[in-house]
């Protein structure tokens, strides 16, 4: 008898600073809607990031994904990219794009997606701070 | 008899450990990843600890509400969305590590504990896995 669909999860964390803004505001409308979020020295976090993977079991390894496979593809592509780094500065992904809780969670959906085989579907959970996270599925 | 009354609060900043009498180099290769020019950051959890008798009146050995205005006046206010290495006066010339924040976290903290009770214990939590205590020796 086939198993339902089994959701596998993997837990990571970055240590990074960001700024919010959007560039065509002043000064005064960025400090008024993003508050301290919008100090120009920036400011920090750390973020954790659980990547939720649902699938049927693959019948010869009894895995829906092999761990060690996403674990390797999250450090490659996500924490090797967001890590002890200024996201505003930093990143490429973020250098036209406001890096709010919900634009991250989107970036690393769109980073791992197209390496996590299609008939898997895949959710991002961003954790800002313990009191604040989005999340994602595309 | 004895009691200690702990308040936890939190502060989200950016910093970098950089010494800047060394060069970029050093800094990389003593420093790792921490020495990024243009910061990273974290989620801080303080926890302020004091210590001392309760009050036969109240059972309090002292108002935490009034325990958290004074951290939320003096550090967190301070602290919180800023950038440790540029924004923040009693950081000025000294290198952000957890060590030397908690070290002057304390020394901002002592003059406005009351008389009744005693300063115990600083503990400052960089990230769920890594934090430092000073008991102000």
């Amino acid at each position: 008898m086939q198993a339902g669909k089994v959701a596998v999860f993997r837990k990571e964390h970055f240590n990074a600073a960001h700024r919010l803004h959007n560039p065509e505001w002043d000064d005064a409308t960025n400090t008024k809607v993003f508050g301290k979020c919008a100090n120009p020295h920036y400011h920090g976090h750390n973020y954790e990031v659980e990547v939720k993977v649902t699938g049927q079991l693959d019948p010869k390894t009894g895995y829906v994904i092999d761990m060690k496979v996403l674990s390797d593809l999250l450090a490659k592509e996500v924490i090797e990219r967001f890590d002890h780094r200024n996201l505003n500065l930093d990143v490429p992904e973020f250098k036209n794009l406001n890096p709010t809780a919900e634009n991250i969670a989107i970036v690393i959906f769109n980073l791992l997606r197209p390496q996590i085989n299609s008939n898997l579907s895949l959710l991002i959970r961003l954790y800002e701070t313990e009191r604040n996270f989005v999340e994602y599925a595309g | 008899m004895v009691v200690y009354l702990t308040r936890k609060e939190h502060f989200n900043a950016a910093h970098k450990l950089y010494n800047p009498s060394w060069s970029k180099e050093k800094n990389q290769e003593v420093f790792g990843k921490c020495a990024n020019e243009n910061w990273h950051g974290h989620n801080f959890d303080l926890f302020v600890s004091i210590k001392g008798s309760p009050d036969p009146d109240t059972g309090f050995l002292f108002d935490v509400k009034k325990l958290s205005m004074i951290i939320k006046e003096h550090i967190t206010e301070v602290l919180d969305h800023k950038n440790l290495n540029v924004d923040v006066p009693f950081m000025a010339g000294k290198i952000c590590s957890t060590e030397n924040l908690v070290y002057e976290i304390w020394h901002q903290l002592l003059p406005h504990i009351p008389t009744t009770v005693t300063l115990h214990c600083v503990k400052l939590c960089e990230t769920p896995r890594i934090f430092v205590e000073y008991y102000g020796e």
